[in-house]
């Protein structure tokens, strides 16, 4: 059974950095299937740059937990997909190696971090691929290019060769064209792995059921509130409501720890950037330094050179926010807004199965539409407080608004990775017939 | 004008593998960067993964200084860029170490008991080597061997008044951290310590890079004699970092260097907290220090010298133990005073030492066929074999060899006759009431017949032999 696979993709929307023009596989679950894998998991032998000048070359040594999984369930890895570099934004245009474009209409962003999986699963080039998601970059291209996403429970897939941006927040997660393939992807990923001190051993073995009949369903005013688009609000109602014709009973939750969902987010995934990036000094990975100048000058140097403008705006930020006389006003604090969201969903859990709401606020939009920071930081409040609490998400699309796809994002407690799968899977089911 | 002294001590533990990886610890005279995997190169993506054993390593220890481990305690990131540190951050403790508030008891400078109290003490890695290539190179090299090893810092408050008593705290506890067996005392760098110190009054100093506990004492030295000398000048002694150089015995300022340093601690979200202090009760500790040379006073009448210097390793102290049946007096002496000062001049550790030689030798010396002299010259022959690494002869057969055997008194007679026939005017003296000829006379006898007589016999056969001649 085992082969390899000939792959060249069409690759018209720069979903990949790398392309592995005859892929091996081998038997198992996974037998054969061409799988892409975004470029911040460590692949033996094949470059892993996290779209990063500071990376290129790079060629780790060493297999992610993930990429070991897959490999022994005979899938064939095929390329390496294009990310935001390090994940560091929503649209997949800070990469160094170019911006992908979205499948669904060329001149607008696939979304980001995870945009070159994204692309690449909507394109068809591939049947699924793995993506990252720190605080939407799964959920968020998913949502623009209408496909199935799924973050899961924090601790649930290991981390072990994941390279960190924020290393707290971030899990990887399937990505496909339906529910079904998304829950095959995760039952592969989601094994319990030592090595990963944060992980739980809680593997999923599960198939999708469409049975949701008596569930409650939350929906959060604050996800329909301002900075949302009304049409994609209806959208998602209507959705909501396709839950409710097969038995769902929809219950009003509030999340008010989520007005400071954004900067907490924020400044916990730029302290821990700080930190995570500080190794590439140009001495082991990158370009070399320049040996005639002092190391201190040169790193300095060369990390201004290599990293992009987005990595070196969230390494400085994030190293004053853990500086001595900030770190208790912002990163204490950003701590503390976290546990009160997470004690939010808690709460909100303790009444309803689900919670169910927009993934974007908008649209996938065109690249020169938002640009300035802040207002791309704001299109991530929708998915960042399901980051924050640890807690299962995916986005499911659900019609579309302006002929662009919408997605729909439920919500489930932690470690009930499965029931959110089975809403998805319902609606989904239900939307098809 | 008071001294005052606090030290930080970081000593690797001792365990098989690395604090964060699988990786082996034994790397001391292996090539540089082959003991490494991904986590301990900080190559990216790869996570740590708590080595449970230098937990339980840093549990016996605060159990041993009488420290409060606490419910909860955490992970930090220390961030730096240094080319030797995988990572760019050191994974350590910092508000939340493993524990807190202990006690080690020394002597103060006039004998008596005296307590240093503990600050702390936490879990943290050893950061890899630089290796400076000699002749000016443009370039350092880095070895990463070193990268990940476990260290326990343990920080004392600056309860010490001399560097006297610095050393005498490092050495206790030293020893026991050896008696836990969590340190190997042998390992080069496996103890370093940087000191605080200030003349009451005046600034604070702090000494870096001290890699020798014996170091430790002339670092201090030097900055007492030269803190003091500022001060008596009427110079301002100013808050900074000092680096020892080993090889001069003295201080250099290191300004600029360490002082605009913020670390930026944060809590490692890869690792998750420890809650351990449950564990402390079911620790057995083995007998420490104080209370094992109070047992040898006891059990064995050692002097409490005696039992200070055996106790004061525990290879030597279990030593002793092997050997003290033959007579406890006589192995307590031979071990500690004898013994120990031969293997001293040798560089010779006590475990290149067959306990059953020393036990052979103690019986020939107890029931008389060998005199301390002759002894000596045994456990010489005995020693320089082993260190050579030949096969070690027996006590017996060294005296059978060497012809090193007490002798009946008859034996020596013509020697005595010949000698005291030589030294006519000794006699004379000796018969004159001067009881010092005689020590001359004896020594003559001694001399001949290469110390194999025991010399209060020998005293009572010279002087009869006196006797009856002058008849």
């Amino acid at each position: 059974m085992a082969g390899t696979l000939n792959f060249s993709p069409d690759d018209r929307y720069n979903a990949f950095i790398t392309t592995c023009g005859e892929a091996p596989f081998g038997d198992g679950a996974l037998a054969g299937i061409a799988v892409a894998v975004k470029d911040n998991i460590s692949t033996a032998g094949i470059q892993t740059t996290c779209a990063s000048r500071i990376l290129a070359g790079y060629i780790p040594p060493y297999d992610a937990h993930v990429v070991e999984l897959l490999r022994g369930a005979g899938a064939a890895i095929v390329g390496k997909t294009n990310m935001d570099e390090f994940g560091m934004g929503s649209t997949t245009g800070t990469s160094a190696f170019g911006p992908t474009k979205n499948p669904v209409d060329l001149d607008r962003v696939p979304g980001g971090s995870s945009g070159g999986s994204a692309a690449a699963v909507a394109a068809g080039l591939v049947p699924m691929a793995l993506g990252t998601d720190a605080g939407g970059a799964i959920r968020c291209p998913a949502a623009f290019c209408g496909i199935v996403g799924f973050k899961p429970t924090s601790g649930r897939v290991s981390r072990y060769g994941l390279i960190a941006h924020t290393s707290s927040l971030e899990e990887i997660g399937p990505m496909a064209q339906t529910v079904e393939d998304v829950s095959r992807l995760l039952s592969v990923i989601a094994r319990y792995d030592p090595r990963d001190s944060m992980m739980t051993d809680r593997p999923y073995d599960h198939r999708p059921s469409a049975e949701i009949k008596g569930l409650r369903v939350g929906i959060p005013a604050e996800y329909f509130g301002e900075g949302v688009d009304e049409r994609i609000g209806e959208q998602v109602r209507s959705a909501i409501g396709v839950l409710e014709d097969l038995g769902a009973e929809l219950v009003p939750v509030s999340i008010p720890g989520m007005r400071y969902a954004l900067p907490a987010y924020s400044i916990i995934c730029m302290s821990e950037a700080s930190s995570n990036l500080a190794r590439y000094d140009g001495v082991r990975y990158g370009p070399a330094v320049d040996t005639k100048k002092s190391w201190h000058e040169a790193y300095q140097d060369l990390r201004g050179e290599y990293l992009g403008v987005e990595a070196r705006r969230r390494v400085l930020l994030g190293t004053l926010t853990l500086s001595a006389g900030y770190a208790g006003r912002y990163h204490a604090k950003a701590l503390a807004a976290r546990q009160n969201i997470t004690r939010d969903f808690e709460r909100a859990f303790s009444d309803v199965d689900i919670i169910a709401g927009p993934t974007m606020p908008t649209v996938a939009f065109r690249p020169d539409e938002v640009t300035d920071p802040l207002t791309l930081y704001r299109l991530d409040a929708l998915t960042v407080p399901a980051s924050l609490a640890g807690i299962p998400a995916i986005s499911v699309p659900c019609g579309r608004v302006e002929n662009l796809p919408v997605g729909l994002q439920l919500m489930g407690r932690r470690f009930e990775d499965e029931r959110v799968i089975d809403v998805a899977f319902a609606y989904e089911q239900e939307g098809r017939a | 004008m008071k001294t005052i002294i606090g030290l930080e001590i970081h000593v690797q533990l001792a365990t098989a593998t690395k604090l964060f990886c699988g990786c082996s610890t034994d790397y001391q005279d292996d090539e540089p960067n082959t003991h490494c995997c991904p986590v301990c190169l900080g190559l990216p993506g790869a996570l740590p993964r708590l080595n449970r054993k230098a937990v339980e390593y840093g549990l016996r220890v605060a159990k041993a200084l009488d420290m409060r481990v606490l419910e909860e305690s955490t992970f930090a990131r220390k961030n730096y860029f240094y080319p030797d540190l995988a990572k760019a951050y050191q994974v350590t403790q910092d508000d939340k170490p493993l524990a807190v508030e202990g006690i080690v008891e020394i002597e103060d400078d006039e004998g008596h008991e005296k307590i240093i109290r503990i600050t702390r003490a936490h879990l943290e890695e050893d950061p890899g080597r630089l290796v400076h290539v000699a002749g000016g190179s443009k370039y350092s090299l880095v070895d990463y061997n070193r990268s990940g090893i476990p260290l326990l810092e343990i920080v004392t408050e600056p309860d010490m008044r001399s560097p006297q008593e610095a050393r005498r705290f490092l050495n206790k506890l030293r020893t026991i951290l050896e008696y836990l067996e969590v340190f190997d005392g042998d390992r080069e760098g496996g103890l370093r310590v940087d000191a605080n110190i200030s003349i009451e009054g005046s600034a604070r100093v702090e000494v870096k890079n001290i890699s020798s506990y014996k170091g430790v004492e002339k670092a201090l030295t030097f900055e007492v004699t030269r803190q003091r000398n500022m001060i008596r000048r009427g110079q301002t002694v100013a808050r900074e970092t000092r680096h020892f150089m080993e090889g001069r015995g003295i201080t250099t300022s290191s300004r600029g260097k360490e002082e605009a340093h913020d670390y930026r601690y944060f809590p490692d979200p890869d690792l998750g907290p420890l809650h351990v202090a449950d564990r402390v009760a079911d620790i057995d500790l083995p007998e420490l220090p104080t209370a094992r040379k109070d047992r040898f006073m006891e059990q064995y009448g050692a002097s409490a010298n005696h039992a200070r210097t055996l106790t004061g390793d525990p290879r030597l102290a279990d030593f002793y133990e092997e050997v003290a049946h033959v007579d406890p007096a006589l192995a307590a002496t031979w071990v500690a005073d004898t013994l120990l000062g031969e293997l001293n001049y040798r560089d010779m550790n006590i475990t290149a030492v067959p306990p059953g030689h020393i036990i052979e030798l103690l019986e020939l010396l107890k029931i008389g066929t060998i005199t301390d002299r002759a002894g000596v010259q045994v456990l010489r022959t005995l020693l320089d074999a082993c260190v050579e690494g030949r096969p070690c002869e027996t006590p017996a057969a060294i005296v059978e060899r060497e012809g090193l055997g007490k002798t009946a008194g008859d034996e020596f007679t013509p020697i005595v006759r010949a000698v005291v026939a030589a030294n006519p005017q000794a006699v004379e003296d000796y018969r004159s009431g001067k009881e010092g000829a005689l020590n001359f006379l004896v020594g003559q006898v001694m001399k001949e017949t290469r110390g194999r007589a025991d010399p209060r016999e020998l005293r009572k056969i010279v002087s009869e032999s006196i006797r009856v001649d002058g008849v």
